[in-house]
């Protein structure tokens, strides 16, 4: 078992075993193809203690946090949650961020609401 | 001064391994009054019996305590071993050291001076216990069986098969419950009705049976053997012992827009009715809700064609009180409702449907003539898609059931075959989270599905399910091929969870049974008493209990009913010689314990004392029926006066126990 | 009648639009909508993680201003909503949270949750009745055909949001009937935008807003109406020909107050 597996379940409040493997998180994920893991994945790598492979992934930028797989989940298990701590989990570590405040000057254009730049510095960020 | 033996079990190593018996043994012969004390491998095997018998007679012990497991498992076990050699058997006291010590420490040590200090206890109580005899009661040979289904119906004929009246409440217009809504059963393939139909005419003409239908079970009194029973029989506007189930009346009744119920709405029905052609009682019951003559009093079309003058628009609920000696529960169950589950569109489409609304689409008598039709559209439908476990094994209990509802792996694989034998130009999808399939032939069953019917298994669940043009467009997971699959399907059908009967909670009540988080009723004992209720007389039948198929609820039923038969067969019952008993002296009448005795056992009567100056006191004391009592102990604790006692756990009692483990 | 509002960040830049159209009608609805004095940006992000303390911060503030000012508390941003809704749902349901939220800011009345959070849509329905508003339509959109689009915000979770079914939501479509134009339902209105993503993965971000749109027209829809700043700049950015409003500027059309574009 990884220690990350304890810090994931501290950071998310959400116990993974709990999860029944049913799929339908994944059944349900509208990001399913830009995904290499998968939801139910997710939650089965947690379990298991694979979560350095989750941190590496690169879908744990492109959940939407829609929340349709924790409105669905029969189990409460609340992938969406398990997801933004396994990306905490890095970019929490020294360096480990995964947007910095430079690089959105690239990204605006005129009609970019601020709450787009505020919620992705929030997300893919220490601090911010 | 008592002369007590304790007896100290091994019970093999469930005990010995984690408590040092020998020492416990030695430990509790210091204690005042206990003259012997010995340990063995299993006091309850003969020999172990053998050892406490012979010590009674050798020591002429007085008391005796049994450090063993619960109380619930031996406890009359060795109250008869006493009994033989000679001793009262209320002079036996247990002491649990097994549930309650070695099964749950680990340390020896600790568990060993703990079973010390519980045999301690046990001592102290054996000091005051004194003898008691039980008395006995009659037993009203006649049994009630609540509920009408499958299970109620072989209950009530093995029952009346032994000789005894059988009663069956049923709160329907028909006997028959879920199975007469059901086209085939599983493993096997064969006509539901075509199995069930011969019962219910056998109910119908046995003369030992009594079927009071359209009604609900309304008070209960007494106790095991002696109950008393009041029925409400509710209204049916049509005179039973007259109608003779012609029909006409239904055919020429001009409200016709009803929802069918036993169509699960799928079509209607008239305002006066007979729930399908093989019901019974075969009579018509008028719907209140529906009927113009009973809501504005302008109609009476029914009255006018009954030859046989049925027709009763004055008839008013009826209530009927009985006497009986057992209570068989056979509530059943229900799907629960998919209004919670709306990623599945059930309140979207009329063609996302749960599988017993596919039982009436796929069944002769059912709305379609067994032609299986989408409702929407009256089309026939090519690809389907089966969801498994909607609302089953959920969590947290909000929005679904914790628990498998068992019976929905092995329908839908029958449901899926019989639509691929009938129509082989459909595509039929299940996604399942696990197949589960324990029972005689029923994998083999699931594996023709997949291998002859080339039924599309998939592990997996659907995640949402959207109508739009004239398709079910599913989205759903396929785990092991590793893909999110989207189907466009004509059809989907919802495996719902099943829960117990809406009106088993009131009815637990009133009849004092106990019941599980989920509101099945809680058996006495999970493996070896699977029948009975903890309440000494009720019985339970099927699903009332918990999921169960058609055979499982068969078996069930004849169960209960050898239990109902066993105890019936008795003229007398010994009661619980354990029973509350006031001290008339210290009684202020103040009524508390009167309302909280949770069986009607408390009165009050005013009795004369003698006062000062041989002046008479009229004072308005408790007096509690034996035969009633439970000896559950609520009027001690109420009492504020302490004038309630509970023979065999007094006050006294149970303060010794207490100064032995705190000493 | 008075209300608390919070506009949030967006709305008193980019998304000006739903935020002016918004007062203007609910004051000729006869509500007056009190912008909350010195509210701070809600976060814009749920933090769903739970040692994340000091991100849910601003809402509590919010939150127990509102509070004492006795009156309800009204958001139109979906994120805002979001945000403020659930971290008032934490305060009332996690012990820890509470204590530690509390201890941190030290307000001269412990903040218990005790403020109601509703959606300007909520107003709508629940205070003001999709009746009422109805009679007080004077240029119906007759003839139009208007998709809902949800999104994730307003309804997930639906525990904490209890705004509308989750799955089979109509609060949007009883608006768009209130207003006299004709619902359009179409199978992805409740499914999301990608907005999130639109920084990350535009691509993605594309895809989602292009299936939206896509579904949408083809149920005949000729404009969709969203609640959502995000949303409604992902959909536009992503989008054909489909026109994408905000609500209020619809709800202000039909009231007479904002001129009927060309």
């Amino acid at each position: 078992m990884s220690q990350w597996t304890d810090t994931i379940r501290q950071i998310s409040g959400v116990d993974p075993r709990k999860c029944m493997k049913c799929g339908k998180c994944t059944a349900t994920c509208p990001a399913y193809d830009h995904m290499e893991y998968h939801p139910h994945q997710f939650v089965d790598m947690v379990t298991t203690g694979r979560v350095e492979e989750l941190m590496a992934s690169k879908g744990i930028y492109t959940c939407l946090t829609c929340f349709a797989c924790v409105e669905r989940c029969p189990r409460s298990v609340e992938p969406a949650a398990i997801i933004e701590a396994v990306r905490l989990a890095v970019i929490r570590q020294q360096g480990g961020n995964h947007m910095t405040p430079d690089q959105i000057p690239g990204l605006l254009d005129e009609e970019l609401p601020q709450q787009a730049i505020t919620s992705a510095l929030r997300k893919y960020s220490k601090g911010g | 001064m008592q002369r007590i033996g304790v007896f100290v079990c091994w019970c093999g190593s469930n005990i010995a391994a984690t408590v040092d018996v020998v020492q416990v043994a030695q430990a509790l012969a210091k204690e005042p009054g206990v003259v012997f004390a010995t340990d063995y491998q299993y006091m309850c095997s003969q020999a172990g019996q053998d050892l406490i018998g012979a010590a009674i007679k050798e020591h002429g012990l007085t008391g005796v305590v049994i450090c063993s497991c619960s109380p619930r498992m031996h406890e009359t076990t060795f109250r008869k071993t006493c009994q033989k050699a000679g001793l009262n058997p209320y002079m036996v006291e247990i002491a649990n050291i097994r549930e309650h010590c070695s099964w749950i420490h680990k340390d020896k040590p600790t568990a060993t001076e703990k079973a010390v200090i519980l045999g301690r206890a046990a001592i102290a109580k054996v000091h005051l216990n004194a003898p008691l005899t039980a008395g006995t009661s009659p037993v009203t040979k006649r049994a009630l069986v609540i509920g009408g289904g499958i299970a109620g119906i072989q209950t009530a004929l093995d029952i009346a098969d032994a000789g005894f009246p059988v009663d069956i409440v049923e709160k329907k217009p028909t006997i028959g419950g879920k199975m007469t809504q059901i086209d085939k059963t599983f493993p096997t393939l064969d006509c539901a009705a075509c199995i069930l139909t011969p019962k219910m005419v056998d109910v119908s003409q046995n003369e030992k049976i009594d079927i009071i239908s359209y009604a609900q079970v309304e008070k209960v009194q007494g106790f095991v053997g002696n109950f008393s029973v009041t029925i409400r029989k509710k209204a049916r506007y049509v005179d039973e012992s007259k109608c003779t189930g012609c029909g006409l009346c239904t055919e020429k009744c001009p409200q016709k827009k009803v929802p069918n119920e036993f169509n699960l709405g799928l079509d209607t029905r008239r305002a006066i009715y007979i729930p399908f052609a093989q019901a019974v009682p075969k009579v018509a019951t008028i719907d209140p809700d529906y009927c113009s003559m009973l809501k504005s009093g302008k109609c009476g079309v029914c009255a006018k064609v009954c030859a046989a003058g049925a027709i009763d628009y004055k008839q008013q609920d009826e209530l009927i009180t009985r006497e009986y000696g057992a209570i068989v529960v056979a509530t059943g169950f229900e799907p629960i409702g998919m209004d919670k589950f709306d990623e599945f569109a059930y309140a979207q489409s009329p063609d996302v449907v749960t599988s017993l609304e596919l039982e009436r689409l796929m069944n002769a008598a059912g709305p379609t003539g067994g032609t299986l039709l989408r409702p929407s559209d009256g089309t026939h439908p090519h690809t389907l898609v089966f969801v498994q476990c909607v609302g089953s094994r959920c969590d947290g209990g909000e929005k679904g059931k914790p628990y498998c509802s068992k019976i929905c792996c092995m329908y839908t694989a029958k449901h899926a075959m019989l639509i691929r034998d009938k129509y082989p130009d459909t595509e039929v999808y299940v996604f399942y989270i696990d197949v589960r399939t324990p029972g005689k032939n029923f994998d083999e069953f699931y594996r023709r599905a997949v291998e002859e019917y080339g039924v599309h298994y998939i592990k997996g669940m659907v995640g949402k399910v959207t109508p739009q043009d004239g398709k079910l467009k599913v989205q759903a997971s396929d785990l092991l091929g590793g893909r999110q699959l989207h189907i466009d399907a004509d059809m989907v059908v919802l495996a719902a969870a099943i829960e117990p009967d809406k009106s088993a909670r009131p009815l637990a009540t009133m009849l004092t049974a106990s019941m599980d988080t989920n509101d099945f009723f809680t058996e006495a004992h999970p493996k070896l008493r699977p029948v009975e209720s903890p309440t000494a007389g009720i019985f339970l039948s099927g699903a009332c209990q918990g999921p169960k198929d058609i055979p499982e609820t068969v078996a069930q039923a004849g169960a209960a009913a050898s239990k109902v038969i066993g105890l019936l067969s008795k003229d007398a019952l010994t009661c619980n010689p354990c029973t509350a008993q006031p001290d008339e002296l210290k009684c202020n009448g103040c009524s508390s314990c009167e309302n909280v005795c949770p069986y009607g056992a408390i009165s009050y009567i005013d009795k004369p004392f003698r006062g000062p100056n041989r002046t008479t006191l009229i004072r308005r004391v408790a007096q509690v029926n034996p035969a009633v009592c439970q000896g559950c102990g609520a009027c001690t604790v109420a009492c504020p006066s302490g004038a309630m006692d509970l023979q065999g756990f007094s006050n006294k009692q149970i303060m010794a126990e207490v100064d032995a483990i705190c000493r | 009648m008075t209300y608390s509002y919070f506009p949030g960040c967006t709305l008193k830049t980019r998304g000006k639009d739903l935020d002016t159209w918004g007062r203007a009608s609910m004051e000729a609805l006869g509500i007056h909508l009190e912008e909350l004095p010195q509210w701070q940006c809600c976060g814009a992000v749920y933090p769903l993680a739970k040692d994340e303390i000091g991100s849910r911060l601003s809402a509590v503030r919010a939150l127990a201003a509102a509070r004492d000012l006795g009156t309800p508390l009204v958001t139109l941003c979906s994120a805002c909503h979001h945000v403020i809704k659930r971290t008032n749902y934490d305060i009332r349901h996690d012990a820890l949270f509470r204590d530690r939220a509390n201890n941190y800011m030290a307000p001269d009345t412990a903040y218990q949750g005790e403020a109601q959070v509703l959606h300007y849509l909520e107003v709508l329905r629940d205070h003001v009745g999709f009746d009422t508003l109805a009679k007080k339509v004077v240029k119906p959109l007759t003839g139009r055909k208007i998709g809902a689009y949800y999104g994730c915000l307003l309804l997930r979770p639906s525990k904490a949001m209890a705004f509308d079914d989750p799955e089979n939501p109509t609060i949007l479509e009883d608006f768009i009937q209130a207003i006299g134009a004709q619902p359009v339902f179409y199978a992805q209105r409740n499914e999301c935008c990608g907005g999130y993503v639109t920084l990350e993965d535009p691509s993605l971000s594309q895809a989602r807003a292009g299936a939206v749109l896509h579904n949408a027209a083809a149920q005949g829809a000729d404009t969709l109406i969203t609640a959502c700043p995000l949303c409604l700049y992902n959909l536009q950015k992503n989008g054909g020909k489909l026109p994408v409003v905000y609500f209020t500027e619809l709800l202000a059309e039909a009231l007479g107050l904002k001129e009927v574009p060309v």
